[in-house]
């Protein structure tokens, strides 16, 4: 299952002269008017789509992607209006058409593929129903061409069994086979122009890689035109050949893919490219580069330069002119920067793919926490149809440990069990059988409620979600005196300056004491539950996703955080994440886990490299990576993550594994084949085979 | 520590309390309450008349004069002193059953979502079989076997607004619950009950305003219909849906009897429900 | 499906068995109460022993609770002490008079607020919507005794268009198709508002759905998006709240009966309980009961079916 490496497909040719673009943004401003008055979300914004051309539109949230892929589809709600400027498609204008032709280009001409599939289509309605609409009102097909159409078009999205699919109500599909259902309906029409709005956003790791290489060979197929909206980087270099980088409501650089990695003009390009953890570096390499300050406020932009107040390059009375210029670097390749071309070359970082021990060394420092043999297994009532119910093994005999001072990263897509596992540390769920010690004593079988204050205090956990980390009700200095005081005991005065003390550490200013929660941004939330969880003093932390719902550049400033605030206390780390490129980064062991099992562990380093699982293979294979320079081994893996109640006999790996050995995969469990290190491999394949495997990654 | 933060949210509270300004809607039904409290408050002040004052005079002609403005009833009592003093009787009545039914409502419905289990099971059952009554029936059970008084009745609201409170609560507390500040105070140790008071509970307010709000309403006019049915308080105390039953045969002849406190008890309930909605579009922003 | 119904009947016979047993309970006043309540305060103790003996009120309770319920399930409901004549010989006359009068106000309430709520949630804040919500908090708002004063005031009083009673006697001067006017309006009006508001929330959130936008975008006219893909999930929730309103229903029509002077259930129900007439009252409770428990179950399957999340779970 192999497609054209990213950087052949960067080396399509450009709109030829003379090809008229598809869809051309002239000047184009767009507006939210609320109760606050008018927000200028998009100020002014222009660029080309060439016919098949892709271009990527990233940027962290808030910063306009999707009013512009909506400002296209002509759908910014009541509250929304394009000000001023021109959304040409093929020539017309498109704010300017009357309703009733735009209603005949949407779906026919363009179409849209969203974020969130579930939600995308129709619940009470079976998928081919939906399907079929399309070529119906379209084309005025009879029910039998669109119904043999709509078959059509699943097969291209590679669904199994398409003929059951079009009775199937989108509850019954996987988060994947759904969003090739969303696919599929948007290019029913054969659209010369497809707008994706985070389309892969939500999916888990493995699933995006086969569903971005989808996107990739119909897109060969079809020669569709795409504008391609998502935060990740990695993505955009995967289906794209052109990118636009947007801040704050702008266009701040625009050019190829290879253009602008290699050689990004735009001081924000340069910080975004700095501060995301790729594969290769970690933090005994470099410190991950935050960038500084804060995205300003829609009601509040600066003059000129809406990036100036945060920019290291920024020189006042040159940025500060309105309106800034563009700079044209080459035919195709623009910044909004009045220093673009001055600035020194952009200092690419060490990708560092050759895995090197850095790590510590097993033994080298005290065993904290030990889980042996845990399992947790809810038994699921099968409700009100009766019947006796199922067990899920949400966690199924793991064996880890975690050392002082050492992070430990537990690694996985949904339903590993890696939230369960945190639940079951915290005391907030009992283990079902097995053992969990921590400083020697056993913990899994005592609920949180019932652990002495030593052991509440020993560990502490930072979540996942910003908005519901902090009771929306306390201020900030309560939540933090409130912790301090029953963790450590101390007095209301002491515990108060200890707060100071604390949001200090976070590099949080102490008068954040008197906020609310709504108040602070995510970034901010975060820093406060981190600080939260120091109150304490413990001696393990748990942090389960704790920037995953971050954007890039405040996520590289927690992370930092977290890595300082370990060097310097010696607490130990158990760093749950999806994310491969962070944990690469924060971690000194690694435990990748799939449906309740740990299928390998090891150094960060070992994991890294070969002997890979194949799982760990699949997965390496499948993050993006923002560097279109690095050739990464692809691998799809078909089908879905089964549901934890499904879950194969033998190893757990077996339905979707590309090396599977054969019926001994499905029916025995693997064994765990461990090495003179210590790094551990659960799998049929004898290690020397597993050693063999070449490397994913290549730069 | 705990009481400085709570003081904190009731200035929060009050602070978004004042948005109630940007919703037309909710100033009219803020206006009409505020009136009738007012009107209660001071009734022994406004009123021209006592509630039971007969006018054996205004029997020749009842209807509407200069010196009753309401006229009179068919006993001589002035309708617009019964009007005034009847809002004391709805206004006592009804905040004093809402409030006892949200305090043990919210008691069992934090114990229900929070423990979930065997509680829970309990607490449902118990409310199902409450509400599986139409509401009439209960009332009508309880007031036949404890006889009309102030305090039956409030009972008998409370008997019957307490499980649907308690569902409410039991609903939202399953919900937050999850919430990852929840497991935070967890992992702190804190007791159970501060978890369900001052974690969950406050994070609750917005819709459990909203619906006492609207259950005033509902509970007016539960009293009214009590009162027009014959099972409401004993004679003569002055009482809205009394006062229509009393003189509703009497309707063809002299319509202001009935028309009145009619009038009286409808702004009075329009009153509270334009103020929840007013109420529930502040709670919707942000 | 059937599993899950047979489930919800078993909890419908469980609740059945304990209202049962609170209506009994409600009015078992202790064996001295009842004597002396039939012999007068002034009779001995002599008298009253030998009444309970005679009532076989000397048994312990449960036995009695056992024999009462055995009567009910055989179809004895007793004996009424204001009619004078057994509960069976008018429940059932009573009970089809109000069966009749609710199903005409739902028949009228169900179309007009489902019509009524899709229009204003279809577009959200628009005048319309504006319109039809506060007027539908409004008329919630009116007790159905006061809505039924301000209609007799307008429409029998100050036109003389339709009577103000609804006796179902044809004798009267009246068609009964007039006399019906008023009181189905007064429960409709009362009821509308709720089942509008309802209808309404649940359009305004189906509005906001991503599928809605997805139907938009891929071409389809606004009629199609409301019929084809808005309604269907629109009705989803109020579906149960409008089964639901059988049991309000309940309580209204009682107030409606007493108001117009309806030979229903609801006035029978009433006029029992105000002269303690405890056979009726139990039975006629226990109807009540029974009518809105299965509603509910009503409710509940109609929500499965509407749902294919539930249906192929």
């Amino acid at each position: 299952m192999q497609y054209a490496a990213a950087p052949e497909t960067n080396t399509r040719p450009a709109t030829g002269p003379g090809a008229p673009p598809v869809l051309e943004l002239r000047n184009v401003s767009i507006s939210y008017f609320v109760r606050a008055g008018e927000m200028k979300v998009v100020p002014n914004i222009s660029f080309k789509l060439g016919q098949g051309e892709a271009l990527g539109l990233v940027g962290e949230s808030g910063c306009g992607k999707s009013t512009v892929a909506f400002a296209i589809m002509q759908y910014l709600g009541t509250v929304g209006r394009i000000t001023s400027g021109q959304v040409l498609f093929e020539g017309k204008d498109l704010a300017k058409l009357p309703a009733e032709e735009l209603r005949a280009l949407r779906g026919r001409r363009i179409s849209m593929v969203y974020q969130d599939p579930m939600s995308s289509l129709n619940p009470v309605i079976p998928i081919g129903r939906q399907l079929m609409e399309v070529p119906i009102v379209h084309f005025g097909q009879s029910e039998r061409e669109a119904h043999a159409r709509a078959l059509q078009m699943l097969r291209e999205v590679n669904l199994p069994d398409p003929e059951t699919m079009m009775t199937r109500y989108p509850h019954q599909l996987s988060g994947g086979q759904q969003q090739r259902v969303v696919i599929a309906m948007a290019l029913m029409a054969e659209p010369s122009l497809l707008v994706m709005d985070e389309p892969t956003t939500g999916l888990d790791v493995t699933v995006e890689a086969a569903v971005l290489d989808l996107v990739a060979r119909l897109r060969e197929k079809h020669n569709t035109a795409i504008v391609f909206i998502s935060h990740n980087l990695g993505t955009v270099v995967r289906i794209c050949d052109r990118i636009g980088v947007m801040y704050a409501g702008e266009l701040v650089e625009e050019g190829p893919i290879t253009d602008v990695f290699r050689n990004p003009r735009h001081p924000y390009t340069r910080g975004l490219l700095s501060c995301i953890p790729t594969l290769g570096a970690d933090k005994n390499s470099r410190p991950l580069t935050a960038i500084p300050g804060q995205v300003p406020s829609i009601l509040n932009r600066p003059k000129g330069c809406v990036f100036q107040p945060r920019c290291r390059f920024a020189i006042a009375e040159r940025c500060s002119q309105d309106p800034l210029p563009t700079v044209s670097l080459g035919e195709h390749h623009r910044a909004k920067c009045v220093r673009a071309e001055e600035l020194p070359p952009h200092e690419k970082l060490p990708q560092g793919l050759e895995a090197v021990a850095v790590g510590p060394q097993p033994g080298d420092a005290e065993e904290v926490l030990r889980i042996a043999n845990l399992r947790k297994t809810y038994h699921q009532a099968t409700g009100m149809f009766g019947g006796k119910g199922y067990d899920v093994h949400a966690v199924d005999n793991i064996d880890l440990e975690a050392n002082r001072g050492r992070t430990l990263a537990i690694v996985g897509e949904s339903g590993c069990g890696k939230s369960t596992l945190a639940k079951v540390l915290t005391g907030i769920e009992l283990g079902s059988a097995g053992m969990v010690t921590l400083g020697g004593k056993e913990i899994s079988q005592i609920a949180v409620e019932d652990r002495d204050a030593g052991t509440k205090r020993a560990i502490q956990m930072v979540f996942q979600n910003p908005d519901s980390t902090l009771n929306p009700s306390h201020s900030i200095g309560y939540v933090m005196t409130r912790a301090i005081r029953k963790l450590r005991g101390l007095t209301a005065g002491a515990a108060k300056s200890e707060a100071g003390t604390l949001l200090k550490t976070v590099n949080l200013p102490p008068e954040f004491a008197s906020r609310m929660p709504r108040q602070l941004s995510g970034g901010q939330k975060q820093r406060v539950a981190i600080a939260r969880a120091l109150a304490g003093e413990p001696d393990l932390i748990l942090a389960d996703e704790p920037v995953s719902a971050l954007d890039v550049s405040v996520q590289a400033a927690i992370i930092n955080l977290l890595v300082e605030i370990q060097a310097k206390r010696g607490a130990t780390l158990i760093f749950i994440s999806h994310d491969l490129s962070v944990v690469r980064y924060i971690a000194d062991h690694v435990a990748v886990m799939y449906l309740g099992q740990v299928m390998e562990f090891g150094r960060t380093d070992e994991i890294f490299a070969p002997p890979y699982h194949p799982y760990t293979e699949a997965l390496l294979s499948a993050v993006p990576i923002a560097d279109p320079d690095v050739h990464q081994r692809r691998i799809i893996l078909e089908g879905a993550i089964p549901s934890p109640q499904n879950r194969p006999q033998g190893c757990p790996f077996a339905t979707r594994c590309p090396r599977k050995l054969g019926p001994i995969c499905d029916n025995q469990a693997p064994p765990m084949q461990t090495t003179a290190t210590g790094h551990r491999i659960a799998c049929h394949i004898p290690l020397e085979d597993l050693t063999k495997v070449d490397k994913v990654l290549v730069a | 520590m705990a009481m400085s933060d709570t003081g904190g949210t009731l200035t929060r509270t009050w602070a978004r309390l004042s948005l109630l300004r940007e919703s037309p809607v909710g100033m009219v039904g803020a206006a009409l309450v505020v009136f009738w409290v007012l009107v209660a408050i001071f009734a022994p002040v406004i009123s021209p008349y006592g509630p039971n004052t007969n006018d054996l005079d205004a029997l020749v002609d009842p209807s509407p004069n200069a010196t009753h403005w309401f006229g009179t009833d068919m006993q001589g009592r002035d309708i617009l002193a019964r009007v005034i003093w009847g809002s004391r009787t709805v206004l006592t009545v009804a905040p004093v059953a809402v409030a006892v039914a949200y305090a043990i409502g919210c008691l069992l419905g934090l114990l229900a979502g929070y423990y979930r289990g065997w509680v829970d099971t309990l607490i449902n059952r118990i409310s199902d079989i409450i509400l599986s009554f139409p509401a009439i029936v209960l009332y009508i059970i309880v007031i036949m076997r404890f006889g009309p008084s102030a305090l039956n009745i409030i009972l008998a609201v409370i008997f019957i607004a307490t499980p649907q409170i308690t569902r409410i609560v039991r609903g939202m507390t399953l919900d937050l619950r999850e919430r990852e500040y929840i497991a935070a105070a967890k992992m702190r140790g804190e007791p159970a009950l501060y978890i369900m008071f001052v974690e969950i509970l406050p994070n609750a307010r917005g819709p459990l305003i909203v619906d006492a709000c609207l259950r005033m309403g509902y509970t007016t006019i539960a009293i009214g219909v009590l009162g027009f049915l014959g099972l409401g308080l004993p004679p003569p105390t002055p009482d809205w849906g009394g006062m229509v039953k009393d003189s509703y045969a009497l309707m063809s002849i002299f319509p202001h009897m009935a028309l009145f406190p009619a009038a009286a008890i409808t702004s009075l309930v329009v009153g509270f429900s334009l103020l929840a909605d007013g109420m529930r579009e502040i709670s919707m922003r942000d | 499906m059937l599993a899950f119904f047979l489930k919800r009947l078993a909890s419908l016979l469980f609740t059945m068995l304990v209202v049962s047993a609170l209506v009994f309970a409600a009015f078992e006043f202790t064996p001295g109460q009842v004597a002396t309540k039939i012999l007068g305060p002034f009779s001995t103790q002599d008298q009253r022993d030998r009444l309970m003996e005679e009532l076989g009120l000397h048994r312990p309770v449960y036995e009695r609770y056992l024999e009462w319920l055995g009567n009910v399930l055989t179809g004895d409901l007793g004996y009424s002490t204001l009619y004078k004549v057994p509960v069976n010989d008018i429940i059932w006359d009573r009970l089809g008079n109000t069966l009749f009068l609710a199903m005409i106000a739902f028949a009228v309430m169900v179309p007009l607020s489902i019509l009524l709520g899709i229009s204003a949630g279809m577009r959200e804040g628009s005048k319309l919507d504006r319109t039809i919500s506060v007027g539908s908090i409004v008329t919630t708002s009116v007790p159905e005794f006061a809505s039924g004063v301000f209609l007799a005031s307008i429409f029998v009083i100050g036109l003389g268009w339709l009577p103000g009673t609804a006796t179902l006697d044809q004798g009267a001067g009246w068609p009964i198709a007039a006399q019906l006017v008023l009181p189905v309006a007064v429960i409709v009006l009362y009821d509308l508002g709720y089942v509008v508001r309802m209808v309404r929330a649940s359009m305004v959130e189906v509005m906001t759905r991503p599928y809605i936008r997805t139907a938009v975008l891929k071409g389809l006219t606004f009629r199609d998006v409301i019929l084809k893909h808005a309604l269907r999930n629109a009705m989803i929730a109020p579906f149960t709240v409008i089964l639901l309103q059988i049991n309000y229903m309940i309580t209204g029509v009682v107030v409606v009966e007493a108001v117009f002077a309806y030979p229903g259930f609801g006035r029978m129900l009433l006029d029992s309980a105000l002269s303690q007439d405890v056979a009726t009252v139990q039975a006629a409770s226990l109807f009540a009961v029974l009518v809105s428990v299965s509603t509910q179950i009503a409710g509940d399957l109609g929500y499965m079916m509407l749902n294919p999340r539930i249906r192929f779970s």
